[in-house]
């Protein structure tokens, strides 16, 4: 099987507490997949580990055939990794075009002279990156928001813009922690079809931190379950959905009821 | 009825409070000291304008806090205001008869009492001030009564003269620079104020043309692209103008104004980079400027005799000197972020004036005497026509193209991939981070470029004295850059231009108030931060939906565009 992203092994230590202990994981590219659990289980602690931002003590992870244990995080970046964030981290004062157009750094070449001359080929560059921005700014729905702060746009659209700088950078493969916090039943299964849209149009491998198991039942491949940095199960929806490790952890015991309530909904 | 009661409190506190603010202007000497720094020539002075204007003005506070708002009550309530303020006076000035009051107040002077008695004897002359407090405080009841239209109008007149009138010595003085222009002016100034005519014909014409003003549109909105491109063309060109005869207009004491607010404005260009820009906080920024002025002084001066090279031979490795420090300091400070940052900076400043200071290095850099007799940069060809810039008109226009060679390169580097990725920095380090910025070439960038602007205004800093002293790259002068960017605006690059003018030019007009300009000047920043935080000048990223690119309202794409996946 191609995988795009394999880690095995992976630990991270806070002190004596252990966020991720020997988290071993697959993606497959190409795929939706989705990391569940409940809070504290160590899911965005294991996006910092990917993404560079930590480096775990233990384990490594491999990206497209690379070992990128211990990278910087631009470098990750510059290699097809994006994510976005749990709490939204845009940059408030910059409008929603120029958020986008900081995601596409990896991609644009002029610098100082560059800026100061403004060479043909500086402005041709950033003319192409401005007309992709609009593009990618449409693709998300916002269009005509372009000039807004980012401060400014209601929740959801920052949830959007965010995942328009986080394609702008054009990754292979997009973490998105928790892309529906905060959101109503209707505008969640909005996103939960947006997700799936970016999958099939742009071919980017996806995978998602959820809290709430339902969101991620209709469209994840496979689902890996943790809880205090361990990593309980994993398989298909219907597995996870069965599995009595995953029932009595992530949602208590005695709560295997409601459960049951969620995933008819999902 | 209790509401009534509360209304005659209010306006007793308001104008207590009004009659303690001019006691303690008073009592700070300022009253006495601006007596005769008339607005009006023999009308009015600044001094009585300082007792009458804190009653006015909290006269109108009473006003605008009544609840009841029937004229009758609101002439009422003015009087009970000015009334009170004026027993408040009356009260200083008693007191002052009754026990010394001179062994704790110097002010509390005789000459106080004579003036707030209008240089009458004691009993009627104070009770014509309590007369006077009320009428004042009737007469603001009375123009707050006005239709909109004449009380804008009336405020708009007043409101200039008092301006004028205030600067009647500094414009007198401009005035004759100008020949026989000055002729056609000259009436309406007498004494370094406004005489009484002028100050009629002043009040006719500016509250006239407000109520001529009033209600009609501001300035029309030029839409059409080709005449916003002849407008923006003309203005700049006007502004070209004005500043190249500038130093012509104002004369010689003006124009070493201009050049301190133009050093500054270099400085601050550079500053804003590094702060407003990358937000990192430099607070040893002097550093870079003092190292700029450094390197032309030891290239230059044959008093050290080292090398003697022209003012253009060593201005080129001025700035390099400055970019290569300015990467230098970037270095040991990049995992730094806030307070950390400005307090290794603030450092780094104090090192490089300690070390110009040095024994040590005494023999390259002169110590405390400085380093004297710096080349003057000459303009011109060999053996076809030469010019030492040496006055400050000369050096003004020197000035003026390194401020216009910096702001043009600034404002590129705003609009540019490298400004936007300083500003994500500023944003959220981590976040920007991840979005694939090499934050160490970031930083060091900006950094360099700051050092780099710095560097500029110390070269003409140098070329401008001639002579450089390690006194003249105080901590202050960080503190100074650093101010007039929070004032005009952080990241904004008009808002340096303001920021400078306001800290640094305003000051130098301020001469007026002698000892007590940096009490009105502290004032000043005080209230202009509490009323406009964000600065005079804001960096403008608030276009909002205006711009061109935003076809449809925003409204009908709201709908969520992955309903349609």
């Amino acid at each position: 099987m191609d995988n795009i992203l394999v880690s095995t092994k992976v630990t991270k230590r806070f002190g004596g507490l252990e966020a991720l202990s020997k988290v071993d994981l697959e993606v497959r590219r190409g795929a939706i997949q989705s990391i569940i659990g409940p809070n504290g289980a160590g899911k965005t602690t294991f996006f910092n580990c990917v993404t560079g931002f930590y480096t775990p003590e233990e384990g490594e992870i491999i990206f497209n055939g690379h070992n990128i244990t211990g990278m910087s995080p631009d470098r990750v970046t510059h290699r097809g990794i994006s994510r976005t964030y749990q709490n939204i981290r845009l940059f408030k004062n910059m409008t929603a075009i120029e958020n986008i157009l900081v995601g596409m750094h990896p991609h644009l070449k002029s610098w100082l002279i560059g800026a100061i001359v403004r060479d043909p080929r500086t402005v041709r560059e950033e003319a192409e990156a401005l007309k992709e921005a609009y593009r990618l700014l449409e693709y998300v729905g916002l269009k005509g928001r372009g000039d807004m702060l980012a401060k400014n746009l209601p929740y959801g659209e920052q949830r959007r813009l965010e995942i328009a700088r986080a394609l702008a950078s054009r990754p292979q493969l997009l973490l998105l922690d928790e892309p529906t916090a905060g959101m109503n039943p209707s505008e969640t299964q909005a996103m939960v079809h947006f997700i799936q849209r970016l999958r099939d149009e742009l071919g980017i491998t996806i995978l998602i931190i959820e809290h709430q198991m339902r969101v991620v039942m209709s469209i994840s491949e496979k689902i890996t379950v943790l809880d205090f940095g361990r990593k309980i199960a994993e398989g298909t929806a219907k597995e996870i959905q069965t599995n009595p490790t995953v029932i009595e952890a992530y949602l208590g015991r005695g709560a295997a009821s409601g459960l049951g309530e969620a995933t008819a909904q999902g | 009825m209790q509401n009534k009661y509360t209304d005659w409190k209010q306006a007793l506190r308001s104008g207590l409070l009004g009659g303690v603010i001019v006691v303690v202007l008073s009592l700070i000497g300022i009253v006495a000291a601006f007596i005769n720094t008339y607005v009006i020539h023999d009308v009015i002075s600044l001094g009585e304008l300082l007792i009458l204007g804190p009653v006015m003005a909290l006269s109108l506070t009473a006003i605008r806090k009544a609840t009841n708002k029937q004229p009758g009550f609101l002439l009422l309530t003015a009087a009970i205001s000015g009334l009170a303020s004026g027993l408040v006076i009356l009260a200083l000035a008693g007191l002052g008869q009754v026990i010394n009051l001179r062994a704790m107040f110097l002010n509390a002077s005789p000459d106080l009492y004579a003036i707030y008695a209008y240089q009458q004897a004691p009993i009627p002359g104070l009770l014509l001030r309590l007369l006077v407090c009320v009428i004042v405080s009737l007469l603001t009841a009375g123009f707050t009564l006005l239709p909109a239209r004449i009380k804008t109008a009336l405020g708009q007149g007043l409101l200039y003269i008092v301006v004028i009138g205030l600067m009647g010595r500094l414009i007198t003085m401009m005035l004759s620079n100008w020949g026989f222009v000055a002729i056609l002016f000259q009436w309406m100034f007498a004494a370094n104020s406004l005489s009484l005519i002028g100050a009629i014909v002043l009040f006719l014409l500016t509250a006239g043309l407000a109520y001529w003003r009033y209600g009609r549109p501001k300035v029309k909105r030029i839409t059409d692209p080709k005449k916003q491109k002849v407008v923006r063309w003309g203005t700049l060109a006007g502004l070209g103008v004005i500043l190249i005869f500038l130093p012509n207009i104002l004369g010689l004491w003006f124009s070493e104004i201009l050049d301190n607010v133009g050093l500054f404005i270099l400085m601050g260009l550079g500053l804003n980079i590094v702060v407003g820009f990358a937000g990192l906080l430099d607070l040893g920024y002097v550093a870079f400027y003092a190292i700029g002025a450094y390197t032309i002084g030891v290239l230059t001066s044959p008093e050290l005799g080292f090398f003697n090279w022209t003012f253009w031979q060593a201005f080129p490795v001025a700035l390099l000197m400055a970019f290569i420090s300015g990467l230098l300091l970037g270095l040991p400070i990049l995992k730094m972020r806030g307070d950390y940052l400005a307090i290794v900076t603030l450092g780094f400043g104090e090192i490089i004036r300690i070390l110009v200071l040095s024994d040590w290095l005494k023999p390259w850099l002169g110590g405390t005497q400085g380093i004297q007799r710096i080349q003057r940069p000459v303009i011109g060809i060999e053996g076809v026509w030469t010019r030492t810039l040496t006055s400050q008109q000369d050096l003004y226009y020197l000035i003026l193209a390194g401020i216009i060679v910096v702001a043009f390169v600034a404002i590129r580097l705003r609009d540019s991939r490298l400004g936007r990725t300083w500003m994500a920095l500023r944003e959220d380090e981590d976040v920007a981070v991840a979005m694939g910025i090499n934050h160490v070439a970031t930083k060091l960038t900006a950094f360099a470029m700051g050092a780099l602007f710095s560097g500029i205004g110390g070269t003409l800093f140098a070329a401008k004295i001639g002579s450089i002293y390690p006194s003249s790259f105080q901590f202050l002068v960080s503190i100074n850059i650093l101010s007039l960017i929070i004032v005009g605006g952080m990241g904004s690059i008009p808002g340096v231009f303001v920021g400078a003018l306001a800290l640094i030019g305003l000051p130098e007009l301020l001469r007026e108030f002698a000892e007590y300009r940096y009490l009105f000047y502290g004032a000043a920043l005080v209230a202009m931060m509490l009323t406009k935080p964000e600065g005079l000048w804001p960096e403008a990223r608030h276009r909002l939906e205006l711009h061109e690119e935003a076809t449809p309202p925003p409204e009908a794409e709201a709908e969520p565009a992955t309903e349609n996946a």
